[in-house]
This record gives C-alpha cells, structure tokens and sequence, in this order.
C-alpha cells in the first residue's frame, strides 16, 4: 500500500498552493474540477453543433423541396440553391452520430461530472495521475478539432454513418463525395479521442481503488462513483478496441492495405486494388466497442439519476447494492451482445441466437433497475426541483427506449425492424432522450456546488415539462415509422409505400424544432445563473454525499486542510440527524 | 409539480399506445411463407410489451402524483418486501418472456436461415450496386455464365460483367430490373455486391439480409400473393441509397412464363 | 430551212440543260470533307433500359428507351461516330457558345457531347429526380455533382483534349460521353452514318475516326482546290 501513500502524498503536494498563471490555472490545469468544467465546456459546443445538424436534417425530411435560407453559402457544392443534396444530409447525418455519441455522450456524464466529482466523492485531493488527466482532456480537444476539420476539406465530411462501415468508408474518394480526405480525417479524430478516453479510464479506476479516503469502503461509496467506476472499466477494454480498428481503417485508405476491403469490387467503373479483406472485421471490431459504448453513455446517467432521486425522495433508494450489482452486471453482459447489431449483416446466422439470448438477458438487471426507482418513489417525500423531475423523466423514457430494445433483441422481429425508423426511435429514446435527462439533472444538482450559484428553479421546470413532450412528439412516432417499413438513413422518402408517411414525418420536424428551441431555455439559464444567480449555500439539496460536506464551491484540493473521515453509507436519509431528516457521510453521530 | 408530472406521463403512455393498437401506420400485409411467424412473434411481442410499458408508467406517474410532497404527518414507508418482489417479478416475468420468445423465435429464424432452400427452388443471381438491384436468371439453357468484374459495362448493360463473346453459357442469360417470380414457388437468391455493402429489404415478405463484398450470400422465399411489392435498400451504401430500390413481381405461373420467354428474345 | 432551224434550238436546247445540269450538281466548295462511317459484321443487340426503380423517368417513355453504345442505321450506317481533325489542322478558333447537356428522362442527351478545350460545357436536370453526373476523367480534373430537381445547371469546362466516359452516380444505366478535342473541325454522325467537316483551308490532314465500342481509325485527306474525294470509314463489328 505503500504506492498508495505516496500517490497521495504527491497530489497533496501538487495541490498546497494554487498555480500562479492563468495558462496554468484556467487551460493546462491540473485541477480535476477545472478539467471536469473543460470537459462539459466541450459537450456544451459540440452538443449545439449535433443539434443544429440535426435541425437541418429533420428540414430536409419534413420538407425535402425547402431551399434552406444560408446553405448555400456555407455549402456552395452540397447545396446549391439552398436544396440540399443527398450527399449533404449524409454528412450532416454522419456528423450529428459522431458529435453527440462521443463529444457529448461519453464526454459530458463520464468525463466531465465524473472528472469533476469522483475524486470528491472518494474523498480525494484529485485524481490519481493530474498530469494524464490535463493530457486526456486537451486530446479529447485535438480530436474534436480534427473531426471539425472534415466539414472544411473540399471532399466535404463523410457520408458513411457514425458506423462508418466498409467498404464504403475503407476504399477512399472513388466511393463517392464525402469518402476523400473527409472520411480519413474522422478515423484520426476517433483514433485520437480513443487515446483521451484510454487515459481518462484509467485516472477513474485508480482512484477508485486507491485514493478513497479514510473510512470510504467501496460498499460506501455513492451511486454516481460507482457508475463511474464501473463505466471507466467497460471504457478501458471498449477504447482500446475501437482504437486499432481506427488505425486499420485510416491504412486501408492511405497505405494500400485491405483489412475490410475484399477482391474483385469496381467502383465508379474502377476495379479497386485490393484483395483479402473482410467488410465484416469492421462489424465485429465497431461493435464490440458500440455496445459497450452504449452503455457507457447510459450507466453514468443510472448512477446520477440513483444518487440525485436519494437526496428527493428523503428515504434511501430501494436495495442499494442490488442496484450496484445490476449497473455491475449490465457492464459485464454488455461484452457478450455486440452481435444483435449484426444479425442480418451476413455472419453465421446461428450467433444471431447466440447474441440474442444475452441481449434479452440484459433485460433483466435493467428491468430490476427500474423497478427499483418506481418501487422507491412508494412511501417517499418527494421534493420536486428541476433535477428530480429529469430524473423522474429519465425513468420514463428510459422504460421506453428499453421496451423498444426488447423488439430489436429478437433476431426474427429484427429482420423486420432492422434498418428501418424503429431502431432510430429505440436509440434516441435510450441515448439521446435519457442520457440528456441524466445530463441536465446532473447539471441543474450540482451547478450549485461548482459555481456557488442557484440555477433558476422556474426556467428548469418549465425546461423539463416542455421537453419532455417534445421528446415524445420526436421519437415515438419514429415506431409508428418502423412498423411501417419506413428506412432510415434515406435523405428522401420517394418509395410509393412511404408516402403515407409523409405527414408523420413533418410532424417529427415539427416537435424537433420545437424542442430545440425548448434548449434556449436551458442555454439562458445556464448563462444567466453562472453570473447573476442566487448564491448557493454548501449543502442546498440536504444530501449527503462527501461534495457537500466542503465549500461552495471546493477549495483547490477539494477538503481544505482536513481530510474527510467516513462514518457511513450515502443512503441515511429519513433519519433523525443534527441538520434534519438525514445523516452525511462524514457524521460520526451514533456510528 | 407532481400532478403535473402524472398527467404528463399517463396522457403520453396512453396516447402512444393508442397508436400502436390502432395500427394506424402498419406492417403491409404478408405475402411470404414464412412471414407468419414473424408478424406471429411481432404482435405476441407487442401485446406484452404493451401491457408492461403502460404498467411501468402509470405506475410512475401514480406514485409520484401520490408521495409528492413534504407532509410531516406522513411517515416514510419502504416497499413491502423491499428489493426483493422487483428481482423476482423482474427475473421470473422477463425471464419467461425471453424463454418463450427465444424458442417460439429461434423456429422462425431458423426456418429463415438455418434451413437450406428447397432444392427445386428457381434460382436467381441477385446483385446490387450503387444504387440499383439487378437480377440474373439462367435463361433457356439453365446455366449462369461466369462473372468478370473487369467486364463490368453499364453502358451496353452488362451490368454483371458477362462474356458471352468466350462464354456461350453467359449467352442467354437474362438480366433484369426487376425481381419476377412466379407465385408459391420456392425462390433462392444468391446474393452478391458489386462495390460496397447494401441490403435487401421487402417488408412485405418479411424478409432481410445485407449483402456483403467477396461474399455470396443465399436467402430464400415462397411468396403467396401476386402483386408488386417494393424491394428497398436498407444499408447505407453511399448519396443514392435512398433511391436504390426495385420491384418484386410476383406473377402467375402462366405470365411468369410469359415474361421469361419475353426476355429471351429481347 | 426548217430543218437547220430546229437543229439550233436542239442545239441550244441542249447545250443550256448541260449548263443546267452542270449548275445544278455543283462541285463542293473547296474546304469540305464529307463521308460516311459503316460497319461490317454483326453488331450487337441493343438492350431496352428498364427504368422501374425511377417511375418518374420511365413514364416520359412510351416504349423503353434501348442502350446507345451501337446505334446503327440503314445501309450499316454507324451512329454517334465522332470524326474530326488530329493533325494538320492549321487553326481553330476557340468556341464560345456553350454546349448544353440534359439529364432528361433519365438519359443524357445528346449520348457523345463533342467540345472544344476550354468551351463552356452546361449540364441541366431536367428530371423529376436527383442525378449526380460524374465525369470520370483522367487528364482532366476528375469531379462528380448532384443536381436535385430544380437544381440550377453546372457549369464545367475542360482544358485538356480527352474522351470523357460519363456517368450518373444515382442511375446506373445512364452513359454518355464528354469528347474535348483542340480542333474545331469535327462532326458526329447520325443514324444515316454521314459527316461533313467545314472551312479547312487547303493541306494534308489526319481524320480520326472513334467509336465508344469499336474503338479509333486514322485516314490521312488531301484537301486541294477541287472537291475532296468522301472519306469512309468502315468498322468492324462483334456481336458482344
């Protein structure tokens, strides 16, 4: 354990005084909270970005003759006239996958609240390795640039989906417009975020194990660390899949070879040269990190939705550590279910069975997860803030997106679905409605700790009630859409059969501007609050976890000059304590 | 707040579900063998599936309507029996669910692509490309003539890159746009892509399979209706996906006869 | 004397259809070189397009359109012949009316589009549809285009002579051919076979003859004062 002191002994170290520069305190900070707020910076950009991406998109489905007033000055090739081009909304739609998977869902719960809090919660100064930390940041920025850059080559940004299969991503420009140098630069982009999120993994799980402070067993720790735990260890094995897969792909397009590109195939009337390779490798090696990734967008929402429900409901969660053991064991099963991606996509029909029966089985832990939130709220006190109505929200429309997940899990039904609006409905549900939920609830709890400054409480309900209809009014018709056969991914619905779904479609636009515009209400306030909101006390929710036990907002190492001392659990609420219904980590009071 | 919430929650969960009973947009209907099973398996799926989701949220929205609130005189209860009712009814119900529809699914599956096509099944060479699906039948003489992709000529369609000039079985192969079948026949396609991976969809028949490069991959039907059925693509294969479709015909014996003799002389 | 009398009028009669006739069939202007291309041997069967998965094309057909890479005529008249000048020319001035080409019922219209180095090239979507014609050049630069319905025409040129295979990214049946050549003496040939080049000011000249499928003959031409003799050119044909 000796490593363990001095690991400690060394963060004190760094942290005793702050640093003198702003370049060393504000940018190449080694401060986890100030890397943390770097983080969710990023998210915040990149999430307005997919939204905006996304705006286009549904535009141009709802209405595909509409000349877009301004696409034709920034897309003079994609949209001339302002109607745009089937290669554009390809792009467009490429982008918005690649932005919001990994810019905003794996940055913004995992290493931006989780880089801010975990080391807090354990009672830390900081993460285990400061220096890794800054570096995984500032590597997460060169990848976001890098993937930028893929709108400004002349080739455009690739068109090949966030899944970027081959050999349409694989064999280079003869493809078609978006597979140049667009294409290559957003397998470098995603090779160098792996590398970020490799580094950030490894921070969590280090200090997880070793940094917690006196007194905090792994059995005390809170939801939201144990989530993060959990998803840091599903991330180090998924990233370092993801990473050389990149790698192969970037040298089929620019150093000849043909890991995913076979024999024999002519595009645009050109015999391509190579030989040997396997389109479904990429399958196989994408998704063994998709479905992993997956849940690394949704386990660290599990975590915060657990944690900030405990503090509203004023009683402790129901079964605790089945809980713990659930998010263990959908981490766990996640390694096993790759395949139902790829049940049509040509591997042995036979582990389509296989991958199914795990898939299904990973109902179960989530099915007790959810159960175990409603079954909490009975016989609760529950205090309704903008936080716990996201996590209310987050209950219902994660109960959607699962049930959806149920018809996809089943290869005889997937023959049906696969491919069409049904799985974009099931995922969006899942990812782009529940995760959101877990990342706005985490930000109206626990901007108060990091800015010292109330969000306004008014502007988040009203957020959150229209939101949550908007969100509805997108995705779930999108089932109606599936069940009729409606393809996804098509820039226009031209098939006689997709008529009648026209007007769904507009409907769908319709809702998604809405919500968008929603989205202001949270930009405004967020803004607002950080500069003229009502000042925040330490502990405003009456929770119990170590962030509020010190200032608002923390010292530079997190504790001032006593380090925090655990006496229980982060569930003792509804019992008598010497600041009212509940019990902090730190009271020694009747241990 | 918490009213609110309820109302919210329950007036979505039945609205939605309303649709789906309603089946206001729908599956076309079936017109394949094998499509029985699945809209069998589909709608067993959704039944339970229904009654869950409207459960889960009711139940939600019926909680957090009734332990809203702070009052002092109500005292905080746990849930009867704790954790343990929501791991058994979890495990037991899902559980169940995932048995039957594995076993009851893994028929129709295999049914689809476990079990080797009929061997009288009339056989067609199915390619797609960029954006469009053609079909090869073997023509009079019952062969198919070998495919060189170096002979690949759109212009004067040879679209599968024949050389009946040295191949005398790739003579009377005929090529068509559009997929003819007769009715109640068993079908077997060999599939196969010329660029980059694209896939065959016909939600009429139920049926789905990609196509991938350097394989040729089998997929077999029986369908029972005549009619015009759309065979659209459903993986992304590049900026014309969204218009690369064809069209199953599925003809009487006689006019499937007709058509092929038809094609021969052309 | 009534005898040497009608022997005048035969006389004269005579003489002025000789004038007649001679003014009638009057020799070509000095500068012209006409001729006709045919084949021999079997050509092979054109094949009807099927354009089912573009409904909004395959109705402005009546009948099915058939592929145009060997279109022949009467006589074995041999069509979309593209025969020009490839050496000798002494001069071409440089053309600036722009060459249109339509996307229209699917098709491209014309099938070979002949243009000079440098001269404005219009491409039009006159469809329902999207196309993306992609030129696949290989001396020039190489680029591809999506035009949705309503789209406003591209406008290209090419500074290089090359013969431009052209294709549609979204139809796979659509072909045709953008020929950029420097002279400015050159015709194409119709379903009757026949061409006729212009203004070439007296010399000896190499006519090129090139067919997509048959491939390129050479004939070297004298132009004098007097009318130049029809060139012919014969291709061989293969029924695949």
């Amino acid at each position: 354990m000796t490593h363990v002191r001095e690991t400690k002994a060394k963060i004190a170290e760094l942290k005793r005084e702050a640093p003198a520069s702003f370049l060393r305190r504000y940018v190449f900070s080694l401060d986890h909270k100030v890397i943390g707020k770097q983080y969710l910076g990023l998210a915040l950009v990149a999430v307005t970005v997919g939204m905006i991406l996304s705006w286009l998109m549904r535009l141009h489905l709802g209405y595909p003759k509409l000349a877009i007033p301004g696409l034709s000055t920034l897309y003079p090739s994609g949209a001339a006239g302002g109607v745009m081009t089937p290669e554009l909304y390809l792009s467009l739609m490429t982008m918005h996958g690649t932005i919001m998977v990994f810019f905003v869902l794996t940055t913004a719960p995992f290493a931006g609240f989780g880089n801010y809090f975990l080391p807090i919660q354990v009672g830390a100064e900081d993460m285990a390795f400061p220096r890794f930390n800054m570096m995984s940041f500032w590597v997460t920025f060169v990848a976001f640039l890098v993937l930028l850059a893929a709108f400004f080559v002349p080739e455009g940004a690739p068109l090949s989906g966030w899944t970027a299969y081959a050999p349409l991503s694989a064999v280079g420009k003869d493809a078609g417009p978006g597979q140049g140098l667009g294409q290559t630069l957003w397998g470098l982009s995603i090779a160098i975020f792996c590398i970020g999120q490799l580094l950030g993994s490894l921070n969590f799980i280090a200090t997880t194990l070793d940094l917690r402070t006196k007194g905090m067993t792994l059995g005390r720790m809170p939801y939201s660390t144990w989530a993060w735990f959990i998803t840091s260890v599903i991330g180090l094995i998924a990233f370092a899949v993801l990473l050389p897969a990149c790698i192969l792909l970037v040298l089929d397009r620019v150093a000849g070879t043909s890991f995913f590109i076979p024999a024999g195939l002519v595009i645009s009337d050109r015999l391509q040269p190579h030989a040997g390779g396997s389109p479904l490798l990429w399958q196989h090696l994408f998704w063994f990190f998709g479905h992993p990734e997956v849940y690394i967008a949704i386990l660290p929402g599990f975590g915060i939705v657990s944690h900030i429900l405990a503090a509203h409901i004023r009683k402790p969660l129901l079964g605790p550590r089945v809980l713990i053991g659930c998010m263990a064991a959908i981490g766990f099963l996640s390694y096993v279910v790759w395949g139902h991606h790829m049940f049509l996509s040509g591997m042995n029909p036979f582990s389509a069975m296989l991958f199914s029966v795990p898939t299904l089985i990973i109902t179960i832990p989530a099915t007790i997860a959810t159960l175990l939130w409603i079954g909490s709220l009975y016989g609760a006190k529950l205090r309704f803030t903008a936080a716990s109505l996201f996590c209310l929200g987050f209950i219902s429309v994660f109960v959607s997106g699962g049930i959806s997940g149920f018809f996809l899990a089943q290869p005889s039904i997937d023959i049906y679905l696969h491919g069409t609006y049904f799985v974009v409905g099931h995922f969006h549900f899942v990812m782009g409605v529940a995760a959101m939920f877990g990342i706005f609830a985490a930000t109206y709890f626990w901007f108060p700790k990091m800015f010292g400054r109330f969000m306004n409480e008014t502007l988040g309900k009203w957020h959150f009630a229209l939101t949550l209809i908007g969100v509805y009014g997108i995705f779930m018709p999108m089932h109606y859409l599936g069940l009729a056969g409606n393809v996804r991914r098509y820039s226009a619905f031209t098939d006689d059969y997709m008529q009648s779904a026209q007007p769904l479609h507009q409907f769908i636009t319709i809702a998604a501007l809405f919500t968008g515009a929603v989205q202001l209400l949270f930009f405004i306030n967020l803004i607002w609050s950080r500069f003229r909101g009502p000042a925040a006390p330490d502990n405003p929710w009456e929770a119990t976890t170590l962030e509020w036990t010190t200032t608002t907002p923390p010292p530079p190492n997190n504790f001032g000059d006593t380090h925090p001392i655990v006496y229980r659990g982060p569930d003792e609420y509804g019992v008598k304590g010497p600041n009212g219904d509940y019990l902090m980590q730190t009271d020694p009071a009747g241990a | 707040m918490g009213k609110l919430f309820a109302l919210l929650v329950a007036v979505i969960a039945i609205v939605s579900t309303a649709f789906f009973v309603m089946h206001t947009w729908w599956m076309p209907p079936d017109v394949s063998v094998l499509g029985e099973g699945i809209d069998h398996q589909l709608l067993e799926t959704m039944t339970a599936s229904g009654v869950l989701f409207v459960a889960a949220q009711l139940t939600l929205a019926f909680f957090v309507w009734r332990f809203a609130g702070n009052d002092p005189a109500r005292p905080i209860k746990s849930f009867p029996g704790g954790p343990t009712p929501m791991v058994v009814i979890a495990t037991v119900l899902v559980g169940i669910e995932v048995v039957t529809l594995s076993l009851v699914g893994s028929k129709v599956w295999a049914g689809m692509y476990l079990t080797p096509a009929d061997p009288a099944s009339l056989q067609i060479d199915v390619q797609a490309e960029q954006f469009a699906y053609y079909f090869r039948y073997a023509g009079p003489d019952g062969k198919f003539g070998g495919l060189h992709p170096d002979l690949i000529d759109e212009g004067s369609s040879n679209f599968f890159g024949l050389d009946p000039a040295n191949d005398t079985t790739a003579r009377d192969d005929i090529v068509s746009s559009s997929l003819v079948v007769p009715v109640n026949k068993p079908v077997l396609l060999n599939m196969h892509a010329k660029d980059v991976g694209h896939s065959f969809y016909v939600p009429a028949l139920r049926i789905q399979q990609d196509f991938v490069p350097g394989l040729v991959i089998p997929l077999h039907f029986t369908a029972t209706t005549p009619g015009k059925y759309e065979i659209v693509c459903t993986q992304l294969c590049g900026l014309g996906h969204y218009n690369m479709r064809a069209f199953l015909e599925v003809k009487s014996q006689a006019d499937y006869d007709q058509w092929l003799k038809d094609q021969a002389n052309q | 004397m009534r005898r040497p009398r009608m022997a005048i009028f035969a006389l004269v009669g005579l003489l002025g259809s000789a004038l007649l006739v001679l003014a009638a069939t009057r020799p070509p202007a000095a500068g012209t070189v006409s001729g006709t291309v045919t084949y021999t041997g079997t050509p092979p069967k054109m094949k009807p397009i099927d354009m089912a998965k573009e409904p909004s094309c395959a109705k402005q057909h009546a009948t099915p359109v058939m592929t145009e890479n060997v279109v022949t005529g009467p006589n074995n008249a041999l069509g979309w012949v593209v025969v020009y000048v490839s050496a000798g020319d002494q001069g071409s001035a440089a053309a600036t009316t722009a060459v249109r080409y339509d996307q229209k019922g699917c098709q491209y219209v014309p099938h070979v589009a002949v243009m000079q180095t440098n001269q404005p090239l219009e491409i039009y979507n006159d469809d329902q549809t999207s196309h993306n014609i992609h030129p696949l050049a290989k001396d020039n630069a190489e680029w591809n285009k999506s035009q949705p319905p309503g789209a406003p025409p591209i406008h290209a040129t090419y500074d290089k002579p090359e013969f431009i295979p052209v294709k549609c990214n979204v139809h796979p049946w659509m072909h045709g051919y953008f020929i950029v050549l420097s002279t400015s003496h050159y015709a194409v040939t119709g379903e009757d076979g026949a061409f006729t080049l212009k203004g070439l000011p007296p010399g000896k000249y190499t006519l090129t003859a090139w067919h997509e499928r048959f491939g390129t003959q050479t004939q070297e031409v004298t132009v004098g004062d007097g009318a130049t003799p029809p060139v012919k050119f014969v291709f061989k044909a293969l029924p695949y």
